[in-house]
């Protein structure tokens, strides 16, 4: 026991005595949750909008009116050409054209049917088609007030159905991205800060040669890693608990569940962590190399945990391959507890997986890691 | 001339000597962009929700089906009470519920109306909207097919055109985004430790003894990575052509020089970074940390920048992901030549110049 002591003593001198680190490890992720919280938002605002309107008719200039109104469309430009609007397109000055034909009131008011050309850059298909709904929705209000002036009372004799959708977003009644985010960018944080310095630290030794005095004192292996990794466990935890402190305070994240079992799952989350960042600096040559290994898979577990694109869109072997993402069950956690209050027996599946990835991970790292090289 | 040569030379052997490193190198990429592209969309597709249909007569069951038949959706499961909504999303198995109220199908008869609730579990926003605006599709269209026959007065219809992506492929939209992620990250965290790892290892003193000048010991450092990340670079644009048929409509030519450009601004700010920090750790850790999160979020990768807030806007200008990305979407998929992307192109020179410069008026010739 007195060993474990010295050693994690001594590791965590090692860490503190580095002031460049410090900033690093503490600063740099409470800068990047703050700032970057805000960045992540899949809501579609500010479309660059641009018509043509080759009409001028008080139905045409209505209609724009109606785009001016919304709150999702704004720098409305009118553009001379067809030919104009799609060079400003390939500029990319503009997102949305509305093309409205010559003589668009008078064939309206005889024909009573009229297409309208919306063209729309969709190089970002998903917000394209977003972009598509709001266009239509516009475009169906302006209808419904077209009825009101123009119709007939005749016209209204049979009544037809409707059915009437009410959404009910639960846990986020408002949509607000933060609420989702900030948890998942404190998960991301918590991870690669853990991953990155356990990922170094046994090839650092490796590296500069001082791991073999190591090898010849009489420590045992498992005091050895547990040494090793403990202050980082520390370092882990601490950042969640600063991370948590800032999500309450700055963006009014809800904390629904227990706090407590938020704890319990993430100190076993991050032991999953540290073996993996043990098993790498274990099997790499240079500290290169376990950096290189350790953001390949940081990358791969951020862009698959769910967090950013949906999980179950995925092929259904992509959906296999995040059940051995961790990033994704702690996501999930997160979200789980703080926004919808899960319990305990909620979670367990999740946590029971991860104490088994723990337990699997670091016998591995534990297993390979050879006292004598 | 001829030492620096040298020095190049020294350089690739370094490099080349370190097989494992270099696996590593070419294999990782390779490995992302294949994976990245197959498996991430963000399209929503298969969603598992639940029914709680409390009239179970033919029009709802009408309409379970045409949802079920989609192929956004997956009714998982039946519920019987309002309670279970709550027990269903707490355990995450669902992400929306479907609850239809009484006498949905004679309501719908008698009043003209009957209603339905869309309960989705919006902790992930996106989503939430996302299928109640699906939800909301495939109900106009039955109710389309119910009204056939009424005609409504003064229709505005739009046909919409989608331009330089017509099937709405997420794959055109993530190959550039992991393409950058991966020559930055790779380029940046090659370069950083090349120097910090000399003054680690005690090399430095030799270096600094040498008659060879601060600008060509950072420029004979980077040569050789050039020539790496351009192998990257290769093989990422060909996987993205010949696996992902991703279009290349302008001038590969020019998506060369860019890809290039891109490369070299990125080795730049790893040596930069190298020149700053003590040990190979410091070095690392400012390159993955400090990189890596704000590359995926404030490039215009996943998440849009027009929706950001003005400062997050203006703050996404330093990063130089987000030029390259507008540049290779640029090339590849609307066509454009450099007429279109000299602005971008301008920033890209202009930071590699001053991250260049930064680094060698860094670059101490005394060990301290």
């Amino acid at each position: 026991m007195k060993t474990i002591l010295y050693i994690i003593q001594k590791e965590f001198k090692q860490i503190f005595r580095n002031k460049g680190m410090l900033p690093i490890i503490f600063v740099l992720p409470v800068l990047q949750l703050i700032i970057l919280s805000n960045a992540a938002t899949f809501e579609v605002q500010n479309i660059k909008f641009g018509y043509i309107d080759n009409d001028h008719t008080s139905t045409s200039r209505a209609l724009v009116e109606k785009f001016n109104a919304s709150e999702y469309f704004n720098v409305l430009t009118d553009f001379p050409s067809e030919s104009k609007a799609s060079a400003e397109m390939l500029l990319g000055n503009v997102d949305v054209v509305l093309d409205i034909p010559q003589y668009f009131e008078r064939d309206l008011q005889k024909e009573k049917y009229m297409n309208l050309g919306v063209t729309i850059n969709a190089i970002d298909g998903a917000a394209a088609g977003v972009e598509n709904v709001y266009v239509t929705q516009v475009i169906q209000r302006f209808n419904q007030n077209l009825k009101v002036d123009l119709q007939q009372v005749s016209d209204q004799q049979i009544q037809p159905v409707n059915i009437n959708t009410i959404p009910l977003f639960w846990y986020n009644e408002t949509l607000n991205y933060k609420t989702f985010m900030v948890p998942g960018i404190l998960v991301l944080l918590v991870t690669m800060i853990t991953l990155f310095l356990s990922g170094m630290n046994i090839v650092r030794e490796k590296e500069i040669g001082t791991l073999e005095q190591i090898n010849v004192t009489p420590i045992k292996k498992s005091q050895f890693i547990i040494g090793k990794l403990f202050p980082f466990w520390v370092i882990g935890m601490a950042l969640l608990t600063i991370g948590l402190l800032l999500a309450k305070v700055i963006f009014q994240v809800p904390m629904v569940g227990s706090l407590a079992l938020l704890y319990l799952y993430t100190s076993i989350y991050i032991l999953v962590i540290l073996g993996i960042g043990l098993f790498i600096s274990n099997f790499t040559d240079t500290q290169q190399q376990a950096m290189f290994i350790a953001w390949f898979f940081t990358v791969i577990f951020i862009l698959m945990s769910g967090l950013f694109t949906p999980i179950e869109s995925m092929p259904k072997w992509a959906q296999i391959v995040t059940e051995f993402n961790p990033i994704r069950y702690f996501v999930e956690v997160m979200r789980m507890v703080m926004l919808k209050g899960s319990g305990f027996m909620d979670i367990l599946p999740h946590l029971l997986k991860t104490l088994l990835y723990a337990f699997v991970m670091n016998g591995l790292a534990v297993w390979r890691y050879k006292k004598t090289t | 001339m001829k030492r620096f040569i040298g020095f190049v030379k020294k350089e690739f052997y370094h490099i080349f000597r370190d097989r494992r490193s270099l696996f590593i190198l070419f294999g990782m990429p390779i490995a992302q962009i294949l994976l990245f592209g197959f498996a991430i969309t963000n399209e929503i597709n298969n969603v598992d929700i639940a029914v709680l249909d409390h009239s179970k007569d033919a029009t709802t069951k009408e309409i379970i089906n045409k949802i079920a038949a989609s192929k956004y959706f997956s009714i998982k499961q039946m519920i019987t009470h309002e309670a279970d909504i709550t027990s269903v999303f707490e355990k995450g198995q669902v992400k929306a519920v479907l609850n239809f109220e009484n006498d949905f199908s004679k309501n719908l008869i008698n009043d003209h109306k009957a209603t339905l609730q869309i309960v989705t579990d919006a902790t992930d926003p996106n989503t939430a909207n996302t299928i109640s605006n699906y939800i909301n599709a495939i109900l106009q269209q039955y109710q389309l097919e119910l009204n056939k026959g009424i005609t409504t007065p003064y229709q505005i219809v739009s046909q919409t055109r989608m331009v330089y992506n017509p099937e709405l492929k997420s794959v055109y939209m993530f190959v550039p985004g992991v393409m950058t992620i991966i020559l930055m990250l790779v380029s940046a965290m090659m370069t950083s430790i090349s120097i910090t790892k000399e003054k680690e290892m005690g090399t430095m003193e030799i270096l600094l003894v040498s008659p060879i000048n601060p600008f060509q010991v950072i420029i004979g450092k980077v040569v050789p990575y050039i020539f790496l990340s351009v192998i990257n670079a290769i093989v990422i644009v060909l996987l993205s052509i010949f696996i992902f048929h991703m279009p290349v409509q302008g001038s590969l030519f020019l998506l060369g020089f860019e890809s290039v450009l891109f490369i070299v601004s990125a080795l730049a700010l790893g040596i930069l970074i190298s020149t700053i920090s003590k040990t190979q750790q410091t070095a690392m850790m400012i390159s993955l940390m400090g990189l890596m999160l704000p590359v995926i979020l404030l490039s215009g990768f996943i998440f849009p920048i027009s929706s950001m807030p003005v400062p997050l806007q203006v703050i996404s200008n330093i990063i130089p992901a987000k030029w390259f990305i507008i540049i290779i979407k640029g090339i590849m998929l609307k066509g454009v030549g450099l007429q279109y992307i000299w602005k971008e192109t301008l920033i890209l020179i202009g930071m590699t110049v001053f991250f260049i410069a930064l680094s060698v008026k860094k670059y101490k010739i005394r060990l301290e």
